[in-house]
């Protein structure tokens, strides 16, 4: 198998993150087949599997492997030219000076040194988060080890080293322009936390690296007349890359405690009115919690546009754009990972590079809580159908605010 | 009056506004939001929503007196000054708003103009019960009390 690693290895940190990627000169993968791409049993057409044979469970098994080892999965391709499959792993990189882990094979070690007590200078491992296992696996399948000698490493297999070095539990994506977005493997089919449908729209995101090469694993291509934008950010996505493992390696020290690895959700508040805003705003500091503020649906795009966040709470009835609308929108942007359905509704997107970590910028789901009051027009049901997560009835007291957020922290 | 009068005649005053349903249970909410790190919390609040409602009572004034009234434009004032009422727990205010958003529904031009008339006295009443609690406040503050706690026993 081809494949460019690059790697990272500082002596005396513990742990960082090594990317892999897989790339062929095959058919290409059409944009719309993105997002179902790793699901089972999938594959882009349904004639595929007579012409290209294969069940459609390779991908879905590699992606179910590498989140069980604490990685992201993701593709970027374009149709005539090829794919670039790409993972990154988090990897354990520590001088030998206790005998700890005599079992484990440091995989990026002289192959020939069969004997796995290494006399390397380094030793490292590929540790395997535990995790509910998809239907895919028996249960004692694939761990292989279980977590110990947690050097810091922060729990959740998701979570990236931030600049500030905490690591932050919700991991933020960037769209670092407007056409270089990842498409990430977990976000596109169902994942395990989230528990709403997802509709495939058409225009999955796509793009990323360019891949040119020898061809290696079996990837479900089409051809299609589609063409899809491949900007070649290789040399771009290898500095931030080799930026991001610095800043890992610098922050291992300060994320020892479980605490300080949990960092507080970002939170946008979407309301029109003052007093509100004023009350609401003080339950949440109350809480611990700091909040952006927005006054309407437009300026909620935006902000979403700019930053990622974990939580929205979202008023219904606003001028200029209501909370239905944005927050579909919202779910748009999420299911297509692009922005043309504000641009239809007018919302020029502002475009900012995100400087900070992103290896791979995987985007989590945001969660939406409609702030209603309770008339028809803003009942619970309609709420559920445009997209929104839960909701608060109005006037928000500091125990319903409190719940809320609880059940999503949960 | 010493100063455990003064906070006594405070919660006398205060649980007849409760009784009397010009204040409902939101209003708690301000309270205990109030704290050392926020001494000024309720007053900030309440002065917010004063000025805030007195331009909107004035919107409204204004969009009624057309010759072809726009009642999207009233319903969505009338649906703002129920919002922050309600998030003062100025509940009189509120329910007078719910009764007046229903004549805006039906469109009725005179009913709406007697709502209106509703929700003016009403703000008026509120407004003049909550600065009068407020200067208790302060005659307590300044004879070196605290304000009490407020507990919805009733």
């Amino acid at each position: 198998m081809n494949g460019d690693t690059e790697e990272e290895n500082h002596s005396t940190e513990t742990t960082v993150w090594i990317r892999c990627d897989v790339y062929d000169t095959g058919i290409g993968i059409p944009e719309k087949a993105i997002p179902t791409l790793f699901k089972r049993y999938m594959q882009v057409s349904a004639d595929h599997a007579r012409k290209y044979g294969g069940t459609g469970l390779g991908l879905a098994i590699c992606k179910q492997l590498v989140e069980l080892m604490g990685g992201r999965l993701t593709v970027s391709s374009k149709e005539h030219v090829g794919s670039t499959f790409t993972f990154i792993l988090p990897y354990k990189v520590s001088i030998p000076s206790s005998d700890e882990n005599s079992d484990d094979t440091d995989e990026l070690s002289d192959v020939d040194n069969n004997d796995a007590v290494s006399d390397d200078l380094t030793e490292g491992f590929f540790q395997f988060q535990p995790r509910t296992l998809g239907s895919l696996f028996s249960s004692n399948g694939s761990t292989r080890r279980t977590l110990h000698k947690f050097n810091g490493f922060p729990s959740n297999p998701f979570a990236l080293p931030s600049p500030n070095g905490v690591v932050s539990k919700a991991v933020t994506n960037s769209v670092e322009d407007s056409s270089s977005v990842v498409a990430d493997a977990s976000d596109l089919t169902e994942s395990t936390s989230s528990s709403d449908h997802r509709e495939n729209s058409e225009g999955g995101a796509v793009k990323l690296r360019q891949g040119c090469g020898d061809s290696s694993k079996e990837v479900n291509n089409e051809s299609r007349k589609s063409s899809n934008k491949c900007e070649g950010l290789i040399m771009k996505k290898e500095d931030e890359n080799s930026r991001c493992v610095s800043r890992c390696s610098g922050s291992r020290e300060e994320d020892s405690s479980k605490e300080c690895c949990r960092s507080k959700p970002k939170i946008l508040l979407v309301e029109d009115n003052k007093i509100n805003v004023m009350v609401t705003q003080s339950m949440m500091k109350r809480l611990g919690y700091s909040m952006d503020v927005v006054n309407n649906g437009v300026e909620a795009v935006k902000a979403v546009q700019r930053h990622t966040y974990d939580i929205i709470l979202m008023d219904v009835f606003m001028p200029v754009m209501n909370g239905l609308q944005t927050t579909k929108l919202i779910r748009s942007y999420e299911e297509t990972g692009n922005w043309d359905a504000a641009k239809s509704s007018g919302i020029e997107q502002i475009q900012q590079i995100s400087d900070y970590e992103c290896c791979v910028p995987p985007r989590k789901r945001i969660h939406i809580i409609a702030m209603t009051a309770n008339t028809v027009s803003e009942s619970a049901e309609e709420c559920y159908a445009n997209g929104m997560d839960s909701f608060v009835s109005k006037p928000v007291t500091f125990q319903k605010l409190k719940e809320c957020l609880e059940q999503y922290l949960r | 009056m010493d100063v455990g009068q003064m906070q006594r005649q405070w919660l006398d005053y205060t649980r007849s506004l409760f009784i009397e349903g010009f204040l409902d249970n939101q209003f708690l909410q301000l309270q205990q939001l109030q704290d050392e790190n926020n001494p000024e919390f309720v007053v900030e609040v309440v002065s917010l929503f004063f000025e805030d409602s007195e331009r909107i009572l004035k919107d409204l004034t204004f969009a009624l007196d057309q010759q072809g009234v726009d009642f999207k434009k009233v319903d969505a004032h009338v649906h703002q000054l129920k919002g922050s009422s309600s998030s003062v727990g100025a509940q009189r205010v509120k329910n007078a708003c719910i009764a007046f958003r229903n004549f805006c529904e039906e469109q009725n031009v005179e009913a709406c103009l007697r709502c209106l008339q509703q929700v003016k006295q009403e703000y008026c009443l509120v407004k003049n019960k909550l600065e009068t609690l407020f200067r208790l406040e302060q005659q307590i503050v300044a004879a070196g009390g605290s304000i009490p706690m407020m507990e919805l026993s009733f």
